[in-house]
């Protein structure tokens, strides 16, 4: 896509929040108060709920399992996938099983997960790193097949050593993409952290949501749904930061 | 049989025998899992004797077909429409990269406010999961239609509607696939958590059901059933995938 003058990004963020605004608006109008929650209001309950004391608890509980879960998922699927992508024959033999693996509904393997680590902590945390494991192993796979292989001939005409290899022309030219997916590893942790805490947990902001959909709190339900929506798309600006300052810095 | 597709079964059949193995043993107690014999037993039996079973399958194998179909058609035509129009797309394209982040289950209760308990609930859900994959697919297959494609088409005087159908559709084919793909398994992940969920029928609310009686066996049969199922309709479409982009590259 074509770069837009800065000027013109912002009326883009700020055409899109009114439009969303607007929009939400409208269908409180046809829906009413039984399904949807006005925007002014969710805000104002959002606040409300923020000023709680046993908010903050099950925020940090998720917190806590989220870093977690992140770690192991991030590390784990990085150095598997490296490990993968560096060889054609492995790549060849387990890329068909790990697609597989990913592409399954995780939430049906939910009571497999707590008959194992039962309700608490460790069930959050295994079931957030199951979720974001899988892409960021695809996609670290993904980034070192493509890396041309007239690189790697010109590194060996040139006689790097070994160090220089990695550090001069195979990280730059897999970095973007292994960027891309600890992106979406980190977002889909989040998921998997937040599943987790709907069935396998008393803690977490998980937790609250299933709580207010079971007695039907649509303020709640609409407040928490906000927050989780602007933490995750926060943190996804973000890592588009850090993805196009790879990707500019690589060409 | 090649080589590869040799290490990957025995690769599986390993992984399956070393758990029938833990199971008979007792390294993994009975009520955490049943061997995978019993699994496979546990699924015939269900399939031949229990009465629930095939309106249960239809139904969540209809809903599934449904929720892809609401997925790739409108996918399909929103980034026909999207593309068009460039403006429209800059403001847009914040949500098309943050949407995978944000968790989408939290807006159920607020789908079954508004359709109800029932399979129209499900069906969006999983279209609300798959259409962003196929919108962004659109925009870039399109994006990668090479330029000259369409002069020739121009040159040679075909009308706009013969060089889309000709010329365009051909040749944005292979991107096409891997969003038709991914619009499967996210519709296929969208209703089966749904039914998970909240749900009046289907293998999902099943799996639940058995998971509420502490029925393992049940439970195991069902989590064998949907692990097969998903992963022949994953080898297929990458079979299908790998097959177009085979003809398309080939030069």
């Amino acid at each position: 896509m074509k770069e837009h003058p800065p000027h013109q990004a912002w009326t883009d963020y700020a055409i899109l929040v009114s439009a969303t605004i607007l929009l939400w608006q409208v269908a409180w109008y046809f829906a009413g108060s039984e399904a949807i929650t006005p925007p002014l209001e969710t805000v104002r309950r959002l606040g409300v709920l923020m000023g709680e004391a046993r908010f903050w608890g099950h925020a940090t509980a998720t917190a806590v399992a989220f870093f977690y879960a992140c770690i192991l998922a991030l590390a784990g699927g990085l150095v598997l996938g490296i490990a993968i992508g560096a060889s054609r024959t492995a790549h060849e033999i387990l890329m068909p099983i790990l697609s597989t693996l990913y592409s399954i509904p995780k939430i049906m393997l939910y009571p497999v997960i707590l008959l194992v680590f039962g309700l608490g902590l460790s069930a959050k945390v295994a079931f957030g790193a199951m979720h974001g494991f899988f892409p960021v192993a695809l996609f670290a796979i993904g980034a070192i097949r493509n890396i041309p292989p007239v690189l790697l001939r010109t590194a060996r005409v040139m006689r790097l050593s070994w160090l220089d290899l990695v550090r001069g022309v195979l990280l730059p030219a897999a970095l973007p993409e292994i960027v891309t997916g600890l992106r979406i590893g980190f977002a889909t942790t989040l998921l998997g952290t937040l599943m987790g805490e709907l069935f396998a947990s008393s803690e977490g902001i998980g937790f609250m949501l299933i709580r207010a959909m079971d007695i039907h709190n649509v303020p709640d339900i609409m407040a928490l749904t906000l927050l989780l929506f602007v933490v995750a798309t926060v943190a996804n600006i973000l890592f588009l930061g850090v993805e196009n300052r790879v990707r500019s810095h690589g060409t | 049989m090649t080589i590869p597709v040799f290490w990957r079964l025995a690769i599986v059949a390993g992984a399956v025998l070393a758990i029938e193995l833990a199971c008979r043993t007792g390294i993994i107690d009975r009520v955490t899992m049943v061997p995978p014999s019993q699994m496979a037993v546990a699924l015939v039996r269900m399939a031949v004797g229990a009465p629930w079973f095939w309106p249960d399958a239809l139904s969540t194998f209809q809903n599934i077909v449904a929720a892809t179909a609401m997925s790739i058609v409108p996918g399909f035509l929103i980034g026909l429409i999207v593309h068009a129009m460039p403006r429209l797309r800059a403001v847009l394209n914040p949500v098309f990269l943050s949407y995978y982040s944000v968790p989408t289950f939290v807006f159920y209760p607020l789908l079954i406010v508004v359709f109800g308990i029932n399979s129209v609930s499900l069906i969006v859900m999983g279209a609300m999961f798959g259409i962003v994959a196929m919108v962004s697919a659109t925009l870039a297959s399109i994006d990668r239609i090479p330029r000259v494609y369409v002069k020739v088409a121009r040159v040679t005087g075909l009308s706009p509607w013969q060089t889309a159908v000709q010329i365009q559709l051909p040749a944005a084919t292979p991107h096409l696939i891997t969003g038709i793909k991914l619009a499967v398994t996210y519709s296929v992940i969208g209703v089966i958590a749904g039914e998970f969920i909240i749900a009046t029928s289907g293998l999902g609310r099943r799996l639940k059901l058995a998971y509420n009686d502490f029925d393992t066996a049940t439970m195991y049969g069902l989590i064998l059933l949907i692990f097969i199922a998903v992963a022949i309709v994953n080898i297929m479409l990458q079979h299908w995938e790998s097959r177009v982009h085979r003809r398309w590259y080939r030069t």
